[in-house]
Parts: structure tokens; sequence; C-alpha cells
């Protein structure tokens, strides 16, 4: 079997979880010698050879082609509503409309040219881009016949893959990683949601990350249950990480690693904060990552007063994620909504204990952990002090997580795909 | 007796190097040494030098008819000491002309008297060694407080430690329909003179000099002059307070502040009746014409003149009082380096730095400082005291 995939980043030039998640993927894919014509956006050219990569900034769109035009109307439409860019703040929005605004005007004419050069980045012509990464979906289906299937990764790429199907006819899998809900809580991008909903309505079947994603689907996005298989995500590499980084302090250091934005409920943790060293002052908190809620946690972490016992370190990369991870004693990730969340997984391979929200993907494949509500700060305070101090759940935990990391392989997760694109296309057939 | 009293500040603190979380319990060595020497020696060429070797000239034209005072902060002693020797010399040469006077501040320019009688007094007298050392044996007979920060209950602490006069602002809010232009004394103790910054003919010079959309741009010697007669003939001094950075730094050379400062005595000795005094001079030969109340501190600082660019907000407040919080232990430690410290984590820039009241239009509090945000510099002091205070507690159980 050949799948035609759209991504929209592959390692090693990834901003977030989606590249990996396609990367681990595509390996596993390769396992079961399943081939993939894996399209992103922008290729640079140190991308591993695992699949046989197409670069959007590469194809030329025949203008001429009829039934472009009929899709370019459709997209037009998403073109003029939207001016969005994921994961930014209320504020950080309104400067970037603000100016989106103003500086489009000639949008029609630039993305409808022969040549056109993705960034392949979250910038201001993200909906630009993504318009145009449908064409080069539609041109890429009517030149490529050697596929069986269209498999699209969120909703940067759905565009696409409903592009190549109408061109090619074949059977679209949408692939859900994330959905607005988890980014915006309740107050939705409108014209996100709405690529959304009409990539998983158009396709033939979903794939969700986790049961929640899959309820997500369902209840916000009215698609019906059984037209959405889950399939978890997995690790590339499970194996356990020995640091030689040594603590500088003599406290134990309780971690949040991730972006500080809404999503993943970094508030929740510096409440907790509070309380555990209400009780344990011999406790350190750092809160590792940027965005945009850092400066108000800033502020919430004076007046509280616990300046000295609580850090932060701002964005961190390369070996200072590894470092912060070995040296802590304890990571909690309180998401409020998270689709998958690989980070605690990250944490288990450096034998540190987790905790992790319910509302999170995750906690759906991870046992050996404690979970609990992300707004349950009481129970996270609980679950924080007692790793601290009863080892022997934390020896439990680092020793039987280790054994459940092992069973997360991406050749189980494309096995399952693969009995996914058998079923769809039997249907066909 | 009708005087001018010119008192320039000179201070630089010791700026903290970027410190990260990971550098607690490790690093134990805070500060950029690179970005103080840079900005002591590029500030020298543009004010400290130029202006010593303005005012050496005035001093010797006029033969001790012009004069003025300086205070210089322990912080910058030490980092003229170490980064720019020239100038510590060119100080010198001003001093030994008899003609300039010093006063006392707190060695390390801390908020200490809004906190702690005993660290006031310490660094004061830290202070007082330091200008006696560097000085000749200089010692001073007028005191100003950090960022001339004064209550009654500061001014009493100041009268208590011998001094005969003090430096504030002449504050609106304080002063009522009273004129800065006279000497007043404190409220608790009538034996210390307050002398009153005339907020507006100093902020003439230091702050609208160079500004092109001030209604009286551009400020010639001869206006200057002009409104120093058209005070009411009854008030005997006028107290021009300012940053020494004025004079090259906050304005360039390009607007003409040399030239202004070159012109201005002989303009007042031409054109009117007042003379130059020192503030022990202003001190020596006025009595005050009342006491003055002032029941909650006063600064020279914003259009507030309150307490609020240096604490207030919750991350100020939580940096001074977790620093303040180890004073006990400090007393019985002995070790130098520590007490180094603890002494330049006290200075007030570091808590000026975390203001958030000019965050949104950023103004003058964004020029002086190193920090991208207050939140930035926050973190960084936090990260610092956070290793300072492991340190504390290890020296004061050995």
């Amino acid at each position: 079997m050949k799948v035609l995939m759209f991504g929209w980043e592959f390692p090693p030039h990834i901003s977030g979880g989606l590249g990996t998640a396609c990367y681990g993927l595509i390996q596993g894919m390769n396992v079961h010698k399943q081939e993939v014509i894996f399209v992103v956006p922008k290729l640079w050219g140190d991308e591993e050879p695992v699949a046989d990569f197409v670069n959007a900034s590469g194809v030329t769109v025949d203008y001429r082609e009829r039934r472009f035009k009929k899709l370019w109307k459709n997209l037009t439409y998403l073109e003029v509503n939207s001016y969005l860019v994921p994961y930014l703040g209320p504020k950080a929005f309104k400067k970037f409309t603000d100016y989106a605004i103003h500086d489009r005007t000639d949008v029609d004419e630039s993305i409808f040219s022969t040549n056109y050069q993705f960034s392949g980045k979250y910038g201001k012509n993200l909906m630009e881009e993504v318009s145009r990464y449908a064409l080069v979906g539609a041109q890429i289906a009517r030149d490529r016949t050697d596929f069986d299937i269209i498999h699209a990764h969120d909703w940067l790429a759905y565009p696409a893959g409903i592009a190549a199907k109408e061109i090619s006819g074949k059977p679209l899998v949408v692939h859900v990683h994330a959905t607005e809900y988890d980014r915006s809580g309740e107050s939705v991008n409108f014209p996100v949601f709405e690529i959304e909903r009409a990539g998983m309505h158009a396709a033939d079947h979903v794939v969700a990350v986790s049961q929640l994603t899959k309820n997500i689907c369902v209840r916000k996005y009215g698609i019906p249950p059984e037209k959405v298989t889950v399939l978890h995500n997995a690790v590339l590499d499970a194996s356990i990480i020995t640091s030689s980084y040594q603590k500088k302090v003599p406290e134990k250091i309780v971690t949040f690693l991730g972006r500080i934005t809404y999503q993943k409920g970094p508030e929740y943790f510096v409440e907790a904060a509070k309380k555990v060293i209400e009780r344990d002052p011999n406790v350190r908190f750092v809160m590792a990552g940027s965005g945009d809620l850092l400066n108000k946690m800033v502020d919430r972490v004076a007046e509280l007063r616990m300046g000295t016992k609580f850090h932060f370190t701002g964005f961190l990369k390369g070996d200072d994620v590894d470092h912060m991870y070995a040296i802590s004693d304890v990571y909690v990730m309180p998401s409020v909504s998270e689709p998958f969340g690989i980070a605690p997984l990250e944490a288990v391979r450096h034998n540190t204990p987790v905790i992790i929200s319910k509302q999170s993907g995750v906690a759906e494949v991870l046992n050996n952990a404690i979970k609990i509500d992300f707004w349950d700060v009481d129970a996270m305070a609980d679950a924080i002090f007692g790793l601290l101090h009863y080892p022997s759940i934390a020896r439990m935990f680092t020793e039987l997580g280790a054994d459940e990391l092992k069973k997360l392989k991406w050749e189980h997760v494309a096995a399952k795909l693969v009995t996914v694109y058998d079923k769809i296309l039997a249907q066909r057939a | 007796m009708r005087t001018v009293c010119f008192y320039f500040q000179v201070h630089q603190p010791y700026r903290l190097k970027p410190y990260r979380f990971f550098d607690i319990g490790e690093d134990h060595y805070y500060w950029n040494d690179y970005l103080n020497r840079n900005v002591i020696q590029k500030v020298a060429q543009k004010c400290y030098l130029p202006m010593n070797s303005l005012l050496l000239e005035l001093i010797q034209r006029y033969q001790g008819r012009f004069k003025v005072a300086f205070s210089i902060s322990g912080t910058f002693l030490d980092q003229m000491e170490a980064y720019a020797p020239d100038v510590l010399e060119s100080f010198q040469r001003l001093v030994a002309t008899g003609h300039v006077e010093l006063l006392n501040e707190t060695y390390s320019h801390s908020l200490a008297a809004l906190k702690s009688k005993d660290e006031f007094f310490a660094l004061v007298h830290k202070h007082q060694d330091r200008i006696k050392a560097l000085f000749n044996g200089y010692s001073p007979k007028v005191f100003r407080n950090t960022e001339l920060i004064y209550s009654d209950d500061i001014g009493a602490m100041v009268a208590e430690l011998g001094y005969q006069g003090m430096l504030t602002e002449g504050a609106k809010h304080v002063l009522g329909w009273k004129s800065p232009n006279y000497v007043y004394s404190n409220a608790k103790n009538p034996n210390l003179k307050v002398l009153l910054k005339n907020f507006r003919l100093s902020d003439d010079i230091a702050f609208r000099f160079g500004d092109k959309t001030w209604g009286d741009y551009p400020l010639t010697t001869d206006k200057f002059v002009n409104w120093l007669n058209a005070l009411p003939k009854e008030e005997p001094v006028v107290n021009l307070f300012m940053d020494y950075e004025t004079f090259g730094e906050h304005q360039w050379a390009e607007t003409g502040i040399f030239d202004f400062m070159r012109h201005l005595p002989e303009a007042i000795f031409s054109q009117s009746n007042f003379s130059f005094s020192t503030p022990s001079e202003v001190v020596a030969a006025l009595s005050p014409v009342s006491s003055i109340h002032v029941p909650t501190p006063i600064s020279w600082a914003d259009e507030e003149r309150d307490l609020t660019a240096w604490l207030g907000n919750d991350m100020q407040d939580e940096a001074f009082d977790r620093l303040y919080e180890l004073e006990k232990k400090i007393r019985k430690i002995k070790d130098p380096e520590l007490l180094r410290d603890w002494e330049y984590l006290q200075t007030s820039d570091h808590f000026y730095y975390i203001c958030t009241k000019f965050f949104s239009d950023g103004s003058v509090h964004e020029y002086f400082s190193p920090y991208d945000t207050p939140y930035d510099a926050f973190i960084n002091y936090m990260n610092v005291l956070s290793d300072f205070i492991l340190r504390v507690e290890a020296a004061s159980k050995k």
C-alpha cells in the first residue's frame, strides 16, 4: 500500500509535537513495509530519508486546470475570513490581526502564481500558506497516481487532503493531533474550527490521538463515533536516560515544562506550589518554558511571596531540557486540555515520577503516574507532597513506568493504522 | 543672602549578570562585570571626565565663589576604583580645591532607611569610612538619603547620626502653599535642617533642557537668571539638585548643556545678586522658617514623588522582604564576600528595574534598565537571591 501524507513540519525543523509524531508514524510504517509519500510545505534538505518526500515549495501549480479554479473559490472564503496563527493569546492575537488586516492586499495573485515559497512556519501568512498548500495537494494528486489513500495531519493539512481527495477520488483519513478546543478552550477561532470540521466531515475516516480527542470530535464536531478510531501516540526511543548532570541545590525540585499558555494549565501548578511550600519549605518549583501567560505567572508567584522558591527558566532547548528533567524529583503536567502530551513520557525516560491531568490523552496510556483533575490544586499538592516524601511510590513509578514505556511503540501504532486503511479500502471495493 | 545651591548625585549600581535557575547553588558570582565596566567607562567619557574638568575650571576661574556639592555612592566609588581610576582622581582634585563639598549617604545606595535602623546606620558608617579613606580624611556634615527619600522618622535617624542638615525633594503634596526656597527643620528633631529641592528649576536643567517641544526651549543662561530674579526677594536659597549624569549623558553635549553650565556662573554674578553655596554653608547660615511634616516617605522620583518606583508592586515587595529577612543572620557572619553581596543586593536600582508603573509606555524606567521587562528583572533578581539565601544559611550554620 502507498499512502500520500500531508504534514506541516518534519524533524529536525519542528516547533511542536506534530512533526515528531509524523516522524514516529512513518518509522512505524516502514517496519510494516508501507510506502509513504510525505508532503511538507518546505523541505530543508537535512531530513532523514525515511519517506518519499515532496517539497510543496517546489511544486508548480498549473493554473490553467479548471478544477483548481473551483477549489480555489472555496479556499478564498477561508482566506479573507481568517487572520490567525495557533498558540497566540488574546493580546498577541490582537496585535497580529491589526497587522495582518492592514497588510494583505494581493493575496489572490501571489497564491495562484506558478511558484510559491512556503515558510513552513506558523507565521502571519499562515492562512495564505494553508490555501496554497491545498492547491499543491490538488496538483500532486493529479500528477501522481501511485497512491492508494490520503492521510492529512492536523488542520493545516486538511484543505490539502480534501483537495487531493476531490481531484483523485481516493479515500481520505484525517489525523487529529489537536483541536481548536484544546488550544483555545471555548473561545475558538472560528475559521480554524471550520477547517477542522470540514476536514473531519470530508474524511472517510478520522484518527484521533486519544479517547479524549475522539470525544471532542464527536461532541464538538458532530462526527459519528464509529467513524473515529483512537490511535495513541508512541515514543521513538523508550530507553532510560541516565544523566550525569547534578543538581546544585539541596532542595527537591518539582517541574513544569511546556508552553506557558492556557492549554497547559500553568496557573494550577502555581497554586499547588503554594500549598506544598506552606507544608514543606524544602522544595523548589521550576516553571520552564515561555508563553503568553508567563508574566501573569511571575506576578502571581510574587503575590504569593514565594519568589525564592519558585523559579522561571524561560524557554529551554537542547541539553538544558535534559538537565531539567534529570534534576527534577517530580514532573507535573496540569494541562487543561491535552490531546496526547508526550512530555510526561520524556520525564519517565529520566526516571522522574510524573503527575498528569486526567484531561490529557497520555493519561489513557500511562498507568504508573498520579492522575488528577487539572483544576484540583489540592489533589495536585497532595500528589506532589506524597511523591516527595514517600519514596516508595516514586520508586514504583520509575520502575514500572519504564516497562510501560517499552510498550508504546510506533510500529504498533502503524499496525493499527494499516488495519484502518484496509477497512476503508475494503468498504470502497 | 540669596544663594544657589548645586548638588549632584553620582551613582551607578552593580548590575546583575543574567543568572539562570541552573546557576543556583553553583555560581556565587552575581555581577555583570563587563556591562558595569562598560557603563562606567562610557559615562566617564561623556559626563564624568568632561564635567569634572569644566567644574575645576570654573572653581579656579572664580576662585571659590563658584562651588558645588556631590554625593557619591559607595557602589560608584568601588566601581571607579576598579574601572576608572582617572575619574576618581578627577573627583579627588575637585575636593582638594576646598570648594567642593561631599555628602554622606548609604554606602550601597540602599533603601535600608525604610526597613532597618541598624542596617541603615551600618551603611552610613561604611560610606563615611570610604569617603574618609578616598578623600584625605574628609568628613561630610550633611546627609542625603537614597533617591532623596525622606520622612520625619528618617530625618530623626539622620539627626541621631549627628548630621546638621539633610536634603530632600520639595514635593508639592508635602509643601502645599509653602516654598521650597527656605530652610526647614525636621518635625521630630528640630536640630536637623532640611533643604528642599526646587524641582521646577532643577528639572528645567535636568529633564527639559534639550526638549525641543518644551515651550521655553532653548534654555539660555539669561533666561535662567531671569527666572531666579523673578523669585520673591525674601526667598533666600534655590536648591538645584540633580543626577550628575544630566551633563553629557541624559542631556547630550550636543544640546549645549556644557556651554550652559560654563556660562551660568558669570550670568548669575553679573545679572543677579545670587551667590553660590554648598549645603553645609546654607545650613550654617540660615535658620529654619518652620518645621516640615512628612509622615509618609517622599522621594525625588516620578510625578508622584513617592516610593512606588521601588516598592509597592508584589514583585518589588517580595524581593525586598525576602532580602531583609536575612539581616539577623547576616549580622553574625563575618565573610567579606557575603557582606559585599548583601550590600550590593540592597542597591535601590534592582527594585527600580522591577517597577511596572511605566511598563506599557516604557519611558524613563526602561531607559535605565538592563532588562527587557520588569518580569525579567524580577526573575533574575530572585534567582540570585535564592542562591544568596543558600550561602547565608550555610554560613550561619558554621
